[in-house]
């Protein structure tokens, strides 16, 4: 069964607007040592595609300089492998792609000249450790045509773009519905679909034919029409939509349940670019509780509940408490932190008191000082 | 193909006995250091950083791992179309098989990767040593001498060095003398094991020595000492800097220990030349409840419920609540039980130790390092005393 991966990289960006000015959706530090593409582009490998494109729209130079030539992920292949793929627009001008299904089509030729059987399609902004080949296996079997994920929750603000999908006894879907204004627990559709190859380059061809401008509302709300089906994403599933999801997600790593499940299900592993920093060292003074702390760190001071990324130096004297330190920052002593967000190589002088709130963690910009 | 001016072999087959149960299934080489690297990755990643990119590595005894470990050399950046890494294992030629008998008998019965790559020059390595060292200067130096050998060299304090072999140069660096541990040693420039030779000097020797029965096939014990007789170019490369030979299991646990504190003996990073290595897809550290930290090393993959002091941990090694590990070095992959006490030990790599057991007794000292062998399952409430060793069955 030959699948092929697609990689949004900037949908659903505009929800995290801090993290993304300057970088990808794909590409938002996560977890102490992850960019959120990981996540994804880990299960496709685990799940056995290895063939995998990723849609860039713009901001992807640290994207590439993550991927590199997918050599982390072993997609670094002579057949397929990783494909970035930047935004096209043609002579006739009408500029760079709007949602999904025009990303789609820029980069029909991409699609037309794989040989796959199915096309997989999938966000950076779920958290996950996804095995695609149940959900591929499904698809097979029942001849569907598309293949919608979903994940069964309460429904938030948050969620009032995306879509409840309604099925039958069988899994299939009988009806497709906005979420805004539900709050009871549904099936919420996490824009991950399976495509039948053939079906998709069909569609493309008659697309301007038939009017097909939307993915959402012109084919998945169209299930007369089409052979679609559902799939659940058990086990942990969170998307980050928001400064404040970002926030709580990443401190529900603190969890060891959520850990392994996470980094290690099944014997699934999440990849990442290998940095060959040194590991973590903690000195006589350092003080650490409940936190994650990557290598490279130096370890002076106080951390509580909180998540240290590579290369972050919390000096003597210093406390961060229910904070993210994202790569490279530092942390000068006497300063304190309370639910900070601090971006990559930022850095808080001497003495300084921050502080955020759960709901509304204080942001501190890449490259700052403070 | 372009030819390369330096080429390294890496003596990498050596059993290192003294380093008891670690190199029962594992080469030398292939000995965990510093929570996440393996000791030959501080040779491979010295080569990597001096421009050297085409690296034979020797292997003979327990290769498995190791072999598997250096794959095709990419951790290094080692994985090239002209050059890279390769494993060389002794061969069945048509004159028959043989082992690798000696240091200079294994270089010898690799000529023909020597000879494929022809390069000017030929750096000898060994994979037991922990140190930052640029070859680039040394093979600068070598040239600029015209030597036909650059014995590399480091000042031990005196009273150690009838432990080395050692040198006496004059002010040109040019050897004079040269004794393999003497007892009487004459000054305290170590050789280090690092050699480096015109290639075609290199093969000349070698095929004399192989046809001389006498010899013991060792670079320190007969190829120097006859080029010395010889009357040959041999000069000392003088290194400064961090070298330590990491052959038994105090120097081991010692070398260890100099990575620690914010101004560490030798530190591992702080400056450009990184040592690289295998790199697992373990996610960051996780401490949790009252596990705590200090003046240690963890590395990713770690959860640390209990206390660590003055420890190095390896990769993806679980400290359960009430655990205390103290002055130990534990490997990747292991798992120290509920109020298990551990001080001065050494536990190798996926050794699953039991609830309140207790490593090491009031004797436990840097001389009397417990060690627990890889794979080995000690049960809940298992006491160990100081000095031994226990090994999987």
């Amino acid at each position: 069964m030959k699948t092929l991966g697609i990689i949004f990289s900037n949908i659903h960006e505009r929800d995290i607007p801090e993290l993304t000015k300057v970088r990808t959706l794909a590409s938002v530090p996560f977890g102490g040592r992850y960019r959120l593409i990981d996540f994804v582009l880990s299960g496709m490998v685990n799940s056995g595609i290895t063939n995998v494109g990723i849609i860039t729209k713009y901001n992807y130079q640290s994207l590439m300089d993550h991927v590199q030539s997918g050599k982390n992920w072993d997609l670094s292949r002579k057949n397929g492998g990783l494909t970035i793929l930047p935004p096209f627009s043609d002579e006739a001008g009408g500029g760079v792609f709007d949602n999904r299904f025009e990303a789609i089509k820029s980069v029909e030729s991409y699609i037309r000249h794989n040989d796959a059987d199915y096309v997989v399609m999938a966000d950076c902004d779920v958290i996950c450790n996804l095995d695609f080949s149940a959900a591929l296996a499904q698809h097979a079997r029942k001849g569907a045509d598309i293949t919608m994920f979903y994940r069964k929750k309460k429904i938030s603000p948050s969620d009032w773009e995306r879509f409840i999908i309604k099925t039958d006894d069988d899994g299939k879907v009988v009806e497709t519905v906005r979420c805004d204004g539900n709050q009871d627990e549904h099936k919420v559709y996490t824009d991950f679909m399976i495509i039948t190859r053939r079906l998709l380059l069909y569609i493309l061809d008659h697309a301007a034919q038939w009017g097909i401008k939307s993915f959402s509302r012109d084919i998945l709300s169209n299930c007369k029409e089409y052979k679609i089906y559902g799939f659940e994403q058990d086990g942990y599933c969170k998307a980050v939509n928001s400064l404040t999801d970002y926030y709580n997600c990443s401190m529900e790593l603190l969890d060891p349940a959520v850990v392994r499940e996470l980094f290690n299900k099944n014997g699934a592993q999440i990849y990442t670019k290998v940095r060959d920093s040194v590991p973590a060292k903690f000195t006589d003074t350092a003080c650490v509780k409940n936190s994650l702390i990557a290598d490279g760190c130096l370890i002076e001071g106080e951390v509580e509940n909180s998540i240290i990324f590579r290369g972050c130096h919390i000096a003597k004297g210093a406390k961060v408490v229910n904070s993210i330190i994202m790569q490279d920052s530092v942390v000068e002593s006497g300063s304190t932190l309370n639910c900070v967000i601090m971006d990559k190589d930022a850095h808080v002088l001497d003495n300084r008191l921050l502080s955020g709130h759960p709901t509304h963690p204080y942001y501190i910009e890449k490259e700052s000082t403070i | 193909m372009k030819k390369k001016r330096c080429v390294a072999m890496l003596l990498a087959g050596g059993q290192g006995s003294r380093l008891k149960a670690l190199t029962t299934t594992v080469a030398k080489p292939a000995v965990s250091f510093g929570g996440k690297y393996r000791i030959i990755d501080f040779p491979l990643s010295n080569c990597t950083n001096s421009g050297i990119d085409t690296v034979g590595v020797l292997t003979q005894y327990q290769p498995l791992i190791l072999n598997e470990y250096i794959g095709t050399g990419g951790s290094w950046d080692l994985d090239r179309k002209n050059g890279g890494a390769h494993v060389l294992a002794p061969y069945q030629a048509k004159r028959g098989a043989r082992w690798y008998e000696g240091t200079a008998n294994a270089i010898y019965q690799n000529i023909q990767f020597l000879n494929k790559y022809d390069s000017e020059h030929v750096l000898i390595l060994s994979g037991d040593h922990i140190y930052k060292m640029d070859y680039s200067k040394m093979l600068a130096q070598h040239i600029n001498t015209d030597a036909d050998i650059t014995i590399a060299v480091i000042d031990v304090p005196m009273d150690e060095a009838s432990r080395f072999g050692i040198m006496s140069y004059d002010k040109s660096y040019k050897i004079f003398d040269f004794a393999e541990k003497p007892k009487e040693p004459k000054s305290n420039h170590a050789s280090m094991g690092v050699y480096m030779f015109k290639k075609d000097v290199l093969v000349k020797m070698l095929t004399e020595d192989d046809a001389d029965e006498t010899s013991e096939k060792d670079f320190g014990k007969n190829i120097i000492p006859k080029m010395l007789s010889l009357n040959m170019r041999v000069f000392a490369y003088q290194f400064e800097g961090y070298w330590k030979d990491v052959g038994t299991l105090k120097s081991l646990w010692e070398a260890n220990m100099d990575l620690l504190g914010v101004n560490p003996v030798f530190a591992l990073d702080g400056d450009a030349w990184k040592i690289y290595s295998g790199n697992n897809a373990y996610p960051p550290a996780l401490f949790l409840g009252a596990g705590s930290a200090n003046n240690s090393i963890v590395t990713e993959g770690d959860i640390i419920a209990g206390k660590v002091i003055n420890s190095v941990i390896g990769e993806g090694v679980t400290i359960e609540e009430g655990a205390v590990v103290e002055n130990s070095i534990v490997f990747s992959g292991s798992v120290i039980g509920a109020g298990t006490k551990v001080s001065y030990a050494i536990i190798d790599e996926n050794v699953v130790i039991g609830k309140d057991c207790v490593l090491g007794d009031k004797k436990s000292s840097p001389d009397r390092i417990t060690l627990v062998g890889r794979d080995t399952v000690l049960p809940d409430g298992t006491a160990i005393e100081s000095g031994s060793v226990t090994e999987a069955e």
